[in-house]
């Protein structure tokens, strides 16, 4: 039913979503930590630059990107004095737009739910002998395990359907970068409708079951918690 | 020919048509010069043209589920064909309003030799190209590759553009070294505005035909017609011309 | 014992602390004062959970806290029990019971199973948090603080979140822990009887600063206490069972300089109890009543008279051998009476708390 380039573009799409949760969780958590628990005057500054890939029309960021990864963009120079060479239309470059396009999504629901852990847990954690690396662990992480799996699945879920950024940074190339949704645009734009129906579906059922999975796992749901 | 169209544009304004309105859309490359040839266009009639840009393949998908466009200056020549065959123009006004010129060009001066060499050469660490399924521009490139039989040596660097404004700006911003574009996104008031590029000949490819239609529902407005009659003028024949496109 | 060091000063809006104490390095301390009088955060300063602007902190020969150190909350061999028991939600009672335990490394003085067993919490081990009662988590809570072997327990007031009923269902739990542990026990509280069961020492602050403090049968006795207690002035001793009659269900206690007679409560003879009378149960006669309602009537001398809190009133502090009394009288009756200091005179004694 779905041709080979199909099934290329939906395996590219799953690898680029699970390498970006995985680099967003290790990246994002301490972030989250950090705004959660910060008092420096800065922090609002930094969710704000957190947030901003909400508003930011993706032909924005990936305009930005484009220029700033690129051979005379300051992160362009830096990756190639390294020897990595320039970021676009590489696979690596499409995580790192995902990163930053999809740290929202992580970091939001993470800080929401440190927040919420709150003070008190943290200085009994103290009181029994646990350090704060300790604590973070043994109790701020597992008090915080809703908003974790939250986070993951919506970072994940906003990767998947990303679209604007990687057709600008992406260049389209199979297999590196020519993800489902970039491959329904291409369908749609040589009218072939059929095809684009067919993995268009896909997504749309994949979609609707990742937030089935998150209003079915939402703390609310749960009794206690 | 000059002396008709500007008689034309006199007799309409002469014989009390109402101003009016149309709705326009208008393939990406064509910007540029649409806007300059609108202007006058509105000042010569007192009619207004209202444009929108996009991509060609877009549009017929809004157009034929009932956009509001009353006229279209397409990318190429098959999608108003298509039109046409679907019963969603106003037969019998199709032509093709400029003639797209292919162009190997580099942001960079003196990269792009004046034969193209550059491609033979292998030097480039990326070459952009717009998705030959639905831009023109890209099928005469991989034509254009073929004849000079260097398509499977140049494919493992393609990156593809979309449409030919982002294969323009993987180029422009130094993302690709050299890259597949339209003149006209190179070229103003007759000259190249930077970097190095090679024309490519004609004989190279198909022509990149633009054709512009009325569509079914600017059937009965004076204005969908008075702006057809208007892109055969002089004036905008210069305009065309002075970026890069060529004329039938 | 070397005494607790204790010296803090801290300025927050609206809010400054200055506390220079030295501490009993055994028995309950009682930090006691109105809400706001600072008790809460000069606790968390000894815990280092609030850091103080300038302080100095010695805990047996160690320095918690000068100029130059800081150790952080989790290296200070301490228990803390929170006002709320806050057990960790997610952990079960005996996964709480362990948390401290399995990151203490010092062998422990106060086995896992000891703890436990003082507070009665054996039955609920495999349970979760929220299936607990108030008074139950309350329990895990203190468990909990033990598990680790603390060299000093601190408790921010452990029964305020609880009602009358689980208060009274803590409070034997807690007398064990003062009879049966060794550690010092710092006890911020602002209920007046909790202090009177529990403390030896007692440290009575307002505004941020300490206003008296000493053995509490001695500060309890003060005329003159800063802190206004009303209903609740009255003095506590230290009493042993004696005799007990069983004609009559009544037990007598000896205290230095007399006895009493209370109603029997089935503790062996020879047990040593803490004895609370009110000076509001006190009255005085300047002759012996002879045939009177009540049984417990002493001669004492008049130590003190001075005003108290209502100005009706006066409170009088009288001797008993070697012990202190508080009684209670209006302004007018002492008048009518013409009492004295050194006016040797009659107490009758309405009524006793027996606390064990």
């Amino acid at each position: 039913m779905l041709t080979d380039s199909d099934l290329q573009a939906l395996g590219l799409t799953v690898r680029l979503a699970a390498t970006t949760t995985t680099i967003l969780f290790m990246l994002g958590t301490p972030l989250a930590w950090w705004l959660a628990r910060s008092r420096a005057w800065w922090k609002q500054p930094i969710g704000a630059v957190v947030a901003l890939p909400l508003v930011l029309p993706p032909s924005v960021i990936g305009f930005y990107l484009l220029i700033t990864l690129g051979p005379n963009g300051p992160v362009g120079q830096f990756t190639q004095s390294i020897g990595l060479g320039t970021l676009p239309f590489t696979f690596w470059g499409l995580v790192v737009a995902s990163v930053f396009y999809s740290l929202p999504f992580m970091v939001q629901p993470l800080q929401t739910a440190f927040e919420a852990v709150g003070d008190r847990p943290l200085e009994v954690a103290a009181t029994l002998r646990a350090s704060p690396l300790d604590t973070f662990f043994s109790v701020a992480v597992p008090l915080a395990l809703p908003g974790f799996i939250t986070a993951g699945i919506l970072s994940f879920a906003h990767t998947v359907g990303e679209f604007g950024v990687v057709l600008m940074i992406g260049g389209n190339i199979p297999g590196v970068s020519r993800v489902a949704s970039v491959q329904i645009y291409d369908h749609v734009e040589a009218l072939e409708y059929a095809d684009a129906h067919r993995l268009a579906a896909v997504m749309l059922i994949f979609s609707f079951l990742v937030l089935l999975a998150m209003y079915v796992w939402r703390p609310g749901a749960r009794k206690g918690a | 020919m000059k002396r008709l169209s500007t008689l034309i544009v006199a007799l309409l304004a002469a014989a009390g048509v109402h101003a009016a309105e149309v709705q326009v859309a208008v393939a990406a490359n064509f910007t540029a010069p649409v806007q300059q040839i609108a202007g006058e266009f509105e000042r010569k009639t007192g009619h207004k043209a209202v444009l929108a840009f996009g991509a060609t393949g877009k549009f017929y998908a809004q157009i034929t589920n009932g956009a509001p466009f009353e006229v279209f200056l397409a990318a190429d020549d098959t999608t108003p064909a298509k039109l046409d065959k679907e019963g969603q123009t106003v037969l019998g006004s199709r032509f093709t309003y400029a003639v797209g010129t292919l162009v190997l060009w580099s942001s960079k001066p003196d990269f792009v030799d004046a034969k193209g060499d550059v491609l033979k050469s292998g030097k480039f660490n990326k070459l952009a190209v717009a998705n030959p399924k639905t831009a023109p521009y890209g099928a005469a490139a991989i034509e254009t590759l073929t004849r000079l039989k260097l398509l499977d040596a140049v494919q493992p660097k393609f990156v593809q553009g979309e449409n030919i404004s982002q294969t323009h700006q993987f180029v422009s911003t130094g993302n690709a070294d050299i890259g597949f574009v339209a003149l006209s996104q190179v070229f103003k008031d007759n000259k190249l505005n930077s970097g190095s590029a090679w024309i490519v000949p004609g004989e190279m490819h198909e022509p990149i035909l633009q054709d512009a239609v009325i569509l079914a529902k600017g059937k009965d407005n004076p204005a969908a017609k008075a702006f057809m009659e208007f892109l055969k003028s002089p004036y905008a024949h210069a305009v065309i011309k002075s970026y890069g496109y060529a004329l039938r | 014992m070397t005494p607790i060091e204790v010296r803090f000063k801290l300025d927050w809006p609206g809010f400054a602390l200055d506390v220079d104490l030295s501490l009993p390095a055994s028995g309950v301390t009682a930090l006691f004062g109105h809400s706001g009088s600072g008790k809460t955060t000069l606790l968390r300063c000894i815990a280092g959970l609030e850091r103080a602007g300038r302080g100095r902190l010695v805990f047996r020969g160690q320095t918690w806290q000068d100029e130059k150190t800081w150790l952080p909350t989790h290296r200070r061999p301490l228990g803390y029990v929170f006002q709320e028991a806050s057990l960790f939600p997610h952990l079960s009672v005996l996964g709480n019971l362990n948390f401290g335990r399995k990151r203490t490394s010092t062998a422990g003085r106060i086995a896992l199973d000891q703890a436990v067993e003082l507070l009665g919490i054996g039955h609920l081990l495999e349970r979760k948090p929220d299936s607990l009662s108030g008074g139950e988590r309350q329990r895990v809570g203190i468990a909990r603080a033990l598990a680790v072997s603390p060299e000093i327990l601190l408790m921010d007031e452990p029964l305020a979140a609880l009602d009358l009923k689980r208060k009274r269902e803590i409070l034997p739990y807690l007398e064990r822990l003062h009879d049966e542990l060794d550690i010092p026990v710092i006890y911020v509280s602002h209920a007046p009887d909790e202090v009177a069961r529990l403390a030896d020492h007692i440290v009575a602050m307002e505004g941020g600063r300490v206003v008296a403090h000493g053995p509490i049968g001695e500060t309890l006795a003060r005329v003159d206490l800063p802190i206004r207690l009303g209903e609740d002035a009255g003095v506590v001793l230290d009493a042993t069972i004696s005799a007990i009659d069983p004609t009559w269900n009544l037990a007598r206690v000896d205290f230095a300089g007399g006895s009493l007679w209370t109603r029997d409560r089935e503790l062996p003879i020879g047990k040593k109890v803490r004895v609370r009378v009110l000076a509001r149960d006190v009255s005085l006669a300047l002759d012996d009543p002879g045939r009177s309602s009540i049984q417990n009537v002493h001669p004492a001398i008049i130590e003190t008279i001075a005003p108290d809190d209502h100005p009706a009133n006066h409170l009088v502090r009288v001797r008993l051998g070697d012990s202190r009394l508080l009684a209670r009288l209006t302004r007018r009756s002492a008048d009518q009476l013409g009492i004295a200091a050194g006016q040797p005179v009659y107490i009758q004694i309405k009524s006793v708390a027996l606390m064990e």
